[in-house]
């Protein structure tokens, strides 16, 4: 029997009014990358809250032994004396200080009160280096990229003396390069005996490195299964996270491609403060009524900045380039230009581009075409409230009512709104940028029914994701985006993982 | 099953309020206010052994605090787009200089002075707007700026004078009353006219919340409790018909001012709920980008915001000017922070997208009546200023304590 170096037995957490965990045990090995799935809401993070004492001992019910002694933390700095450390899904470093500073930060190197500039830097150096960056420790946190700064958090950790790693959903924002270093990285780790604790939704990344997974389901433990025999396939483990097996994770479409609705021409954009900088360049593309059309690119290839730039040139400078809406040319400098001429764009981070968290649904729904509920200047409330109620019902946003506040909702509720929003406003064309970034397997399948009976309704459909099962699950046609520039036009009945990514990395010559 | 995942999340595992207990602790953060005025009322009512609520001390409040709720209108609304207005006691200053200019160097009649003045004050509103809205320059800088420039303005119109002796028609704006020989206050009767306005602002209000009921009914829309909805009417009334009973024994009736202030309460109540433009306030300030990325056209709402802050100063300064009689350099000072004071207090929130006209005058309210019942202790002004500070520290902190218990109640 191998040694665990966690064990959770019987915890039960309740909030005012909801439980969110009850009698969940979880026992982790030593030296093991140990995955934990479930679906939003499952209960994964506040496990991992009480593991790590942002809910203090006391507030929970059960127990927790960890390296072989029963622990009752009081904070988080109680449990990372004792070796564990939790790296959150939104990052928490300061852009202004350095990357040796942060990495020290609260647990400085320096005698008597005075920092050894010295001695944080060089070590600092070291820990870099253990994760694979070779970065000047100096250069501000601000300044590197996301996947460079998941990077500098793992380097944080190492340097406290770290036995238990908890990743929260570390790849979220990484595009698949990153990803892969970052995974071989967590890899390494366990080689040299750090055990992790890794919450992932994407599955492929689970039966990739994990040595185990821990399945949470409305607060409940389902299940422990090894990875080790490759018996356990993903759909397996869907099966345990929505307690049904996902037989098809793509509804089935007939699609009824009309004629062709928006037309771009030789697109071409400019980073909006280094002018001279080519974010898009020479782009073509056009989409149909009807049609589900995708765009694919790793992450920096342009791919959210072109459609910001087609949306009332939203994004970027220098902008040229030709757009056709039903065969004719339009000029569209504003985002109000863009709607009034039926273009829609959902953003890709829902929370800072997309909602107001703090008004209501209703409001929110309304937001973008709040003249259509109203007459001189002042808005018909009752209507309003009627229509957000259609959409709560017929998009099945699970909420008490449409005066809840959108802050509220999670991940999938919240981008239900906003893909109502849009609805609402009408478009003949949405571009929806990683509609399902963030969102739970029951709930992508939602938005994958959505976006069909938007196309069956006509209109023409842009999705831009960096899932490339998800862009073969419910594309017609794919565009490949790569250092700006569209590499190729992939018809779906070619399209394979292999050729996309192929024109995915092509370099420019 | 991913409904018994919603059943899970939603319903209490143990319930340990009633539902209307629940009800109640939910609308806490919107009553919190009101119920923080009244428990102060009675308190100084008690305190002052009944002078508080005398009818000519009333009238005193509303006429002393006006110009202050006046600014609160326009300031809460900056705050709610996201953004602040220091230089408002500058600007109305100013704009009280000006008219005198206009009355007594230029001989203009009042009512031309008046108009003038509004047009100076949005005309400065549009000046600090531009900076704001289409140089990206942050409110506070360009508000500190005006501040400093108003001021400064303020003494040079004046050359160091202050101008007095305004026309009659000029003071009744902030020191004025209603038909005042209607009804002779030497007799011991109420003042017919006041009855009148507040049976008036009463029907008014019950006419148009029922109205409001019944077309929800008919849109069969959730509602509120029919409970809650009568004691909140009921509550409405009940103020309205006191105020008005106080008022009307008065000595002087209906203060002008009260009703150019009813009438903007209403106006922009109206306008920060239902308006296009109010929408796209709250949309300002609760996430500019996601404004922006919905077709808002954000710098023009902001350079509106503050043309509009600039025409309620301009009044202000009218108001102020014609109740003190008076034109001079060090007029109000200060007004800014009892404005922004009484915004927070209302319930604004620093960050911007929350806030309400009705509670920035509640807020206002606060304020002036502890002002007013300190006074009539006797308590001395450094006390004073001690005791509003701490007022408006436990205010925004009870307001920022409630919003953490509420959010953590939702995990």
């Amino acid at each position: 029997m191998t040694e665990h170096i966690l064990e959770m037995r019987g915890i039960s957490k309740t909030f005012p009014g909801v439980k969110a965990l009850s009698d969940v045990n979880l026992a982790v090995s030593r030296g093991e990358v140990h995955a934990i799935c479930g679906e939003n809401g499952a209960g994964k993070s506040t496990l991992m809250k009480v593991l790590s004492g942002v809910y203090p001992h006391g507030t929970y019910e059960g127990d927790i032994r960890f390296d072989g002694e029963a622990v009752s933390f009081k904070d988080i700095k109680d449990s990372e004396h004792s070796g564990i450390v939790i790296i959150h899904q939104e990052l928490a470093l300061s852009p202004y200080l350095s990357v040796a500073e942060n990495i020290f930060l609260g647990n400085e190197r320096s005698s008597r009160g005075f920092i050894d500039w010295n001695e944080t830097n060089v070590e600092a150096a070291k820990l870099l280096k253990r994760v694979g960056l070779t970065l000047n420790p100096v250069v501000r946190a601000g300044d590197i990229g996301v996947g460079k700064q998941q990077l500098v958090e793992i380097a944080k950790a190492l340097s406290k003396n770290v036995k238990l790693l908890i990743l929260d959903e570390p790849t979220a924002a990484l595009n698949d390069e990153d990803s892969a270093h970052l995974l071989g990285l967590v890899k390494g780790l366990r080689d040299e005996g750090v055990t992790s604790i890794i919450i992932s939704h994407k599955l492929n990344e689970i039966r990739a490195i994990a040595d185990s997974v821990t399945i949470l389901r409305d607060g409940r433990t389902i299940e422990t299964l090894s990875l080790h025999d490759g018996s356990v396939t993903e759909d397996r483990i869907i099966k345990g996270m929505v307690g049904r097996e996902l037989k098809n994770r793509y509804p089935e479409r007939k699609p009824s491609i009309g004629a062709e609705i928006l037309r771009v021409e030789d697109w071409t954009v400019h980073h909006p403060q280094e002018h001279s900088r080519v974010i898009v360049d020479r782009a073509n593309l056009s989409v149909r009524a009807g049609e589900i059309v995708g765009v694919a690119g790793l992450m920096g290839a342009g791919r959210t900045e072109l459609a910001m730039s087609i949306f009332g040139r939203s994004y970027g400078s220098n902008i040229s380039g030709k757009l056709y809406k039903d065969g004719k040319e339009i000029s569209v400098r504003t985002v109000s230009e863009a709607i009034r001429h039926g273009i829609a764009y959902a953003t890709e981070d829902r929370k800072r581009y997309g909602l107001n968290l703090l008004d209501d649904i209703k409001r929110n729904i309304s937001g973008a075409a709040l003249g259509k509920l109203a007459r001189r200047g002042w808005v018909d409330s009752g209507r309003e409230a009627v229509v957000a109620g259609g959409y709560r019902t017929s998009m099945n946003i699970k909420a008490p009512s449409v005066t809840s506040v959108t802050g509220k909702l999670s991940g999938g509720n919240q981008q239900k709104v906003v893909l109502s929003k849009w609805m609402f406003a009408d478009p003949d064309v949405l571009i929806l940028d990683e509609p399902t970034r963030g969102i739970d397997v029951g709930a992508k399948y939602e938005i994958y029914t959505i976006i069909n009976s938007l196309a069956a309704q006509g209109k023409a459909v842009v999705v831009i994701s960096s899932e490339l099962p998800e862009l073969l699950g419910i594309c017609d046609r794919i565009y490949t985006l790569a250092e700006g520039s569209i590499t190729a036009e992939v018809p779906i009945g070619e399209a394979t993982p292999e050729l996309l990514m192929q024109h995915m990395t092509k370099e420019k010559d | 099953m991913a409904s018994t995942l919603t059943d899970a999340v939603l319903k209490p595992a143990a319930p340990t309020l009633t539902d209307a207990g629940r009800f109640l602790a939910s609308r806490l953060r919107q009553i919190g206010i009101f119920v923080a005025l009244l428990v102060i009322v009675t308190l100084f009512q008690l305190l002052t052994a009944g002078k508080l609520l005398q009818p000519d001390n009333v009238s005193n409040i509303i006429v002393q605090n006006s110009y202050i709720l006046l600014l609160a209108i326009g300031m809460v609304m900056i705050i709610v787009a996201g953004h602040i207005d220091l230089s408002v006691g500058s600007v109305a200053a100013f704009v009280g200089a000006m008219s005198g200019i206009m009355i007594q160097d230029w001989n203009l009649p009042w009512w031309l002075a008046f108009t003038a003045s509004l047009v100076i004050g949005g005309l400065v509103g549009a000046w600090q707007g531009f900076w704001v809205a289409y140089m990206g320059i942050p409110a506070f800088i360009v508000t500190l700026a005006g501040m400093l420039v108003f001021r400064g303005l303020t003494q040079i119109t004046l050359e160091n004078r202050r101008i007095t002796g305004f026309p009659a028609e000029y003071r009744q704006l902030g020191g004025g009353f209603l038909f005042p020989g209607l009804f002779p206050a030497d007799t011991n009767i109420l003042d017919w006219t006041t009855v009148g306005l507040g049976l008036l602002a009463a029907g008014l209000l019950i006419g148009s919340q029922l109205r409001g009921r019944a077309t929800r009914a008919k849109l069969k829309l959730d509602d509120e409790p029919m409970a809650w909805f009568a004691t909140k009417l009921a509550f409405g009334a009940v103020v309205i018909l006191g105020l008005t009973y106080l008022l009307a024994s008065s000595r002087s009736g209906t203060p002008i001012v009260l009703v150019v202030l009813g009438l903007l309460v209403v106006t922009y109540s109206a306008v920060m709920g239902n308006s296009v433009f109010g929408r796209h306030i709250y949309a300002r300030g609760g996430n500019l980008q996601a404004a922006q990325l919905s077709g808002v056209n954000t710098k023009k709402i902001d350079f509106y915001l503050f043309v509009n802050m600039g025409v309620l100063a301009a009044l202000a300064g009218l108001i102020f000017t014609g109740r003190l009689n008076s034109a001079g350099p060090g007029a109000g000072n200060l007004f800014e922070l009892d404005a922004i004071a009484a915004a927070f207090i209302g319930g604004a929130a620093v960050t911007g997208g929350v806030g309400t006209v009705i509670g920035a005058i509640t807020g206002g309210l606060i304020m002036g009546v502890l002002n007013n019942g300190m006074s009539l202790l006797g308590v001395g002004s450094d006390y004073q200023q001690f005791i509003k500070g701490m007022v408006l520290l436990l205010a925004v902190g009870f307001d920022v304590f409630n919003k953490r218990r509420a959010s953590s109640a939702l995990k």
